[in-house]
């Protein structure tokens, strides 16, 4: 087991109220497995991670409890420093906004290099052939010349490449991709995709990709977690999360997924919008949403079914809904 | 680059002209002239003084050489100051102002930048409510409150400064103190929301995410970003510290540019007069040309 979250919070105090954004979120990576995690926007994914990282912004935010198992320890109890070596050596980070994400001011070699000569105790020179070498691997055409450059020559998905070299170059256990696509052409999506999928499988990395495109995460993952309102609410091996859902707001995510072949029907959406997580009550919080809400969903909070030893789901109906869908 | 340097250079001709003609005219509007006192003169003298400046011919013979004077850069002779240049007169008060205007700016500088930059990195603590209200503090107190109020205390009371006049080292404290306090406040100012503003980008969080210490990510990576509002207030500011502030140098009794200037206005003295004011145009001028080099320097962005 290379990761295992269990039961993070991650609380933000804004003006007085407390926002649940993570709460009480668990889930495992095996080494060299990819992890997806899905939801809506709002729903906790990149908090999870951010967390994960110990990149959370304090105050407003804080780690209300729970541990981050790392190759048999626990980040969240590390000291800073110890904190500090790990990321970008064991675990690195691609963002969302590759457009923001690199520094203006500084040429990509200096922004490559500055990682390993941290990290590897690379010299100058030895330093900057690697960087060479990780953009060339990342498909950038004329790597050498293109290192001199400032981020402002090179396009979104170019950009989104040097991150990706700038993340691999320590050759990291762990790599967080935060919905590396989003901000990107959906032919350049499908190209940055590929590559992380070749990289990774090269070097052995795990991942937890970050989306809320299902079509990405049926393509590049081992397993899914689902989340909403800083919950997990379900959890399962990709192939079974498609075919045989057991929470009834995968449903509905799988049902808004556009059909091709059917261009007549009108797309389905779930009715509604996400809660605001400083305001829950005591029942589900997916309750008001729910095809299948009864009154103990607003009452009572779901358990955490286990429908096979590898799939769960925070459903009062979770079983039903897993026949069901049989 | 050099084009945009030169262009800027060629600019700055008839906008120094533009400026100065204001002036003149300004001057014309004005009421009185330099021989005239409490007590009338005879007519015979006056029509005398004016043939001997040349105040007896046209308008625009006047005017005419006060371009061709600015041109050929020799303001020609102060009328009130007897026999002495202009170009004199702005040689020996220029070092005066500008050693008091480069030391209050860097000391606005340091104290700014550093005060600044803590507050930012730790926001909303007393640390940051402390120099922000020090800060609101210096940006109201106008200076000829806080130049008496400190010879006041240091000279009048303690004995420790020199209240006044052109002297030694200790004579520079209170002025410069002074001097820099507003542009402390503001540079503090400035520094702060451009921290904050860096320190909240995503550039800042890829460079935590890489792993670096936090004061590498504070040195190599925020500051560049975090102080260039610093560096487009510093041209302007830098001029009017060097060209003389007319207040604290008439406060504490300097021969420096403003003291000059505020006497050639009430004087009249309009040769003077268009000797600073071209003088100090030029200066901010290209001070703003120096800024805006220097930000080609700074941010890769920045084409000309």
């Amino acid at each position: 087991m290379l990761l295992s979250v269990r039961n993070l919070r991650t609380y933000f105090d804004e003006d007085g109220r407390v926002v649940k954004a993570v709460d009480g979120v668990s889930f495992d990576l095996e080494r060299g497995e990819t992890l997806g995690i899905v939801g809506e926007s709002g729903s906790g994914k990149s908090v999870t991670n951010l967390t994960i990282m110990r990149l959370i912004p304090s105050p407003p935010g804080r780690i209300a409890g729970g541990e981050v198992i790392f190759d048999g320890r626990n980040l969240l109890a590390l000291p800073d420093e110890e904190m500090r070596k790990l990321r970008g050596r064991r675990i690195a980070m691609v963002f969302q906004d590759p457009m923001t994400s690199l520094n203006p001011f500084m040429r990509i070699s200096r922004q490559l290099t500055e990682v390993t000569r941290l990290h590897l105790g690379h010299g100058k020179a030895e330093a900057y052939e690697h960087a060479v070498h990780m953009l060339e691997m990342v498909g950038i055409p004329d790597a050498r010349k293109r290192a001199e450059g400032y981020p402002h020559e090179f396009s979104g998905g170019m950009r989104q490449r040097v991150m990706i070299a700038m993340a691999l170059s320590c050759k990291p256990e762990l790599l967080i991709a935060d919905e590396p696509t989003t901000a990107l052409d959906v032919t350049i999506q499908a190209q940055i995709l590929e590559l992380i999928k070749n990289l990774k499988q090269e070097t052995g990395t795990s991942e937890i990709l970050i989306t809320h495109d299902l079509g990405v995460v049926a393509g590049t993952t081992n397993r899914v977690v689902v989340m909403y309102a800083g919950k997990v609410f379900e959890s399962a091996p990709t192939g079974e999360l498609f075919s045989r859902p057991g929470n009834p707001y995968t449903k509905g995510l799988l049902q808004s997924v556009p059909d091709p072949t059917c261009d007549t029907k009108e797309l389905f959406q779930i009715p509604g919008l996400p809660p605001d997580v400083a305001n829950l009550g005591p029942g589900c919080p997916f309750a008001p949403r729910c095809f299948r809400a009864e009154a103990i969903c607003k009452e009572q909070f779901p358990p955490f079914v286990a429908l096979t030893p590898s799939h769960h789901s925070l459903c009062h109906f979770a079983d039903e809904i897993y026949k069901g869908a049989s | 680059m050099l084009r945009f340097i030169l262009r800027r250079l060629l600019i700055t001709i008839p906008m120094v002209l533009v400026v100065v003609s204001v002036t003149w005219g300004l001057i014309r509007l004005a009421p009185g002239n330099f021989y005239t006192g409490e007590k009338p003169i005879p007519p015979a003298i006056e029509k005398n003084i004016r043939e001997r400046y040349g105040l007896d011919k046209p308008w625009y013979v006047q005017y005419g050489r006060m371009i061709s004077n600015t041109l050929h850069g020799d303001f020609g002779i102060s009328l009130k100051y007897q026999g002495e240049p202009v170009n004199r007169i702005l040689k020996n008060a220029l070092p005066v102002s500008a050693t008091i205007g480069v030391l209050a700016y860097l000391l606005a500088l340091a104290v700014g930048i550093v005060s600044g930059t803590l507050a930012a990195l730790r926001q909303n603590s007393n640390l940051d409510y402390t120099s922000m209200a020090a800060a609101m503090i210096g940006i109201s107190l106008p200076n000829f409150v806080l130049g008496p109020t400190l010879v006041l205390f240091l000279s009048l009371t303690w004995y420790v400064l020199p209240p006044a006049l052109w002297g030694g080292p200790r004579h520079l404290i209170l002025p410069v103190i002074t001097l820099s306090g507003v542009y402390m406040a503001y540079i503090a100012r400035l520094a702060r929301s451009g921290m904050l503003e860096v320190l909240r980008s995503n550039y800042i969080r890829t460079a935590r995410a890489k792993g670096l210490a936090e004061r590498h990510v504070l040195i190599r990576h925020a500051l560049r970003g975090g102080l260039l509002p610093v560096v487009s207030f510093s041209g302007p500011a830098l001029a009017f510290l060097l060209t003389g502030t007319v207040v604290v140098e008439k406060i504490f009794a300097l021969p420096g540019l403003g003291n000059y200037f505020i006497n050639a206005n009430l004087n009249r003295d309009e040769p003077l007069i268009i000797g600073i004011v071209a003088f100090i145009s030029i200066v901010v001028l290209i001070f703003n040309l120096m800024v805006d080099i220097a930000y080609g320097f700074i941010d890769p962005r920045v084409r000309y």
